[in-house]
């Protein structure tokens, strides 16, 4: 389904995203873990065609997501880091514009939104404005809108952070169960190396900008001869902390974050 | 055309909502008119310039609407990261009907804002010289949230950060304003200030607004015009391709 090689993003001197292949089949869920500043969140902005690849192939679906745009858009439902919903408008209008932004057809929408706020626990809640909403229902309702135009693939950037055990809990129990009915590809990332072990087929280990490991939670663990997943992930990846700037963007999410609470 | 409506929509529904907002926006131009119509208007009196408060009130609809344009432009800065834009942004819809949907909704939003402050103006004691005047003085209007609407939307895709941020609304957007014409008359300024005004856009503008509403005007309302749909073009046509070049 997801098809990646020799893949190369550099800012300046510095490359995130140094040389990496990987594929992911269809219907799996694949993790993409890391620590921080290894190159996740670079890897899927150019995955999901929002940056440019400095060098190396990309394939979605057997499209080329910088040549076939839209197509490729078409194909994948994304939830980011970030929170993306317009927090003035209702759970439904926020469903209502995806629809019409993904040119589903109008009953088709309806029908599908219904569908999809009722699995989510949301349909009681439809006609209040997203801002009243917690951190855990505003992940289920990017998750629910990202499902609307029934893609093949969803990629999830951190859904968990920030959210409490029974808000994880139930996400990735949500997003197990449409996996395994709607047979969707999962390609997720998250600091959770637990939620990686219980859901993921396939983990990829990268740090650095570089691929440092590949295979299934039993197969990490075996290679590295460690108990848990996060005793491999240290041992792959070292246990120093990374030292990282704040970006500009961190900036601005802790101004966000002054704003809005 | 649905993505279009769709977004522009959405700017609608997210201003008419959030009505404290309103309210407060309402605040600074009010505050303009007020002490500064009423402060400065016997001294402007005595100087043979006739009534203050006439003379400043298409000053002030014309900042309440540079204001608000721009504003919706260079909020992509936020939107982009940590808004609803980032979802357009991976939609399978061509960048140039969001930034259209987009421009158009800060638009209808800066003249809904810009009609506030007409209402306002007239309660504060504002006369047109005639009524025929007031639908030409919307045009001008809308041709201000253009201008602007375009400035703000190219700010807003190159911005990186919040000191960016400050930077641009120290030197750039309180210098449109203060430097327009909006507080005084363009007449008898000294030189280097003359040049400045003349390539302030926002001075045609609120030209425009004077010739229409108080019947008096220093460029010519023909001149007014063509500067500012030309300004509109060009602003509009730089700000669609930065957004259009977004990386995020």
């Amino acid at each position: 389904m997801i098809r990646v090689r020799n893949l190369v993003r550099t800012f300046g001197d510095f490359a995130a995203v140094n040389d990496i292949s990987f594929q992911v089949r269809k219907g799996e869920i694949f993790a993409f873990l890391g620590p921080n500043g290894a190159g996740k969140t670079t890897t899927i902005k150019m995955l999901t065609t929002l940056l440019r690849p400095t060098s190396g192939t990309i394939e979605l679906d057997g499209l080329d997501p910088q040549r076939q745009q839209n197509e490729a858009r078409r194909r994948f439902g994304i939830v980011f880091q970030d929170p993306s919903l317009e927090s003035e408008l209702t759970a439904y209008e926020n469903m209502e514009i995806h629809g019409v932004l993904y040119h589903v057809p109008r009953k088709l929408r309806i029908e599908r939104t219904e569908q999809l706020l009722k699995l989510f626990e949301l349909w009681e809640r439809r006609n209040e404005p997203v801002k009243r909403f917690s951190g855990g229902i505003k992940r289920r309702l990017e998750i629910a809108r990202g499902f609307l135009h029934t893609p093949k693939i969803l990629f999830l950037d951190e859904p968990t952070l920030g959210l409490d055990p029974q808000s994880r809990n139930q996400l990735w129990t949500h997003v197990k169960n449409l996996n395994e009915t709607e047979g969707v590809t999962v390609f997720l990332t998250t600091h959770y190396m637990d939620e990686a072990d219980r859901v993921a087929h396939r983990i990829a280990v990268i740090d650095h900008g570089k691929i440092v490991a590949q295979g299934s939670p039993a197969e990490l663990k075996e290679q590295t001869k460690s108990d848990s997943l996060e005793q491999a992930f240290l041992a792959l990846t070292g246990s120093s902390v990374r030292q990282e700037s704040a970006s500009s963007t961190d900036q601005m999410r802790q101004f966000v974050k002054m704003w809005r609470r | 055309m649905g993505t279009i409506y769709i977004l522009w929509l959405r700017e609608l529904k997210r201003y008419v909502r959030s009505r404290a907002q309103i309210v407060a926006s309402l605040g600074q131009p009010l505050l303009y008119l007020l002490a500064l119509g009423f402060g400065l208007g016997p001294v402007f009196q005595r100087s043979g310039n006739g009534s203050y408060l006439q003379f400043i009130a298409p000053g002030v609809i014309g900042m309440t609407v540079l204001f608000s344009s721009i504003f919706s432009g260079i909020g992509l800065l936020w939107d982009r990261q940590f808004g609803f834009l980032k979802e357009t942004l991976v939609a399978p819809v061509p960048r140039i009907s969001i930034v259209i949907g987009k421009t158009l909704g800060g638009v209808t939003v800066a003249l809904i804002q810009g009609t506030l402050v007409v209402v306002v103006c007239l309660i504060a004691g504002f006369r047109p010289i005639h009524l025929a005047g007031v639908a030409p003085a919307f045009g001008y209007m809308a041709l201000i949230a253009l201008v602007f609407a375009g400035l703000g939307t190219a700010i807003g895709s190159k911005l990186q950060d919040m000191q960016g941020f400050q930077l641009i609304m120290n030197f750039l957007v309180l210098p449109i304003f203060f430097l327009s014409g909006a507080l005084f008359p363009l007449e008898h300024l000294p030189k280097a200030l003359g040049v400045i005004t003349n390539l302030d856009p926002l001075s045609y503008g609120i030209d425009g607004l004077r010739g229409t509403l108080i019947g008096f005007t220093h460029f010519g309302l023909l001149v007014d015009f063509s500067v500012l749909c030309v300004a509109a073009v060009m602003l509009l046509s730089i700000g669609s391709y930065f957004f259009s070049k977004i990386e995020i």
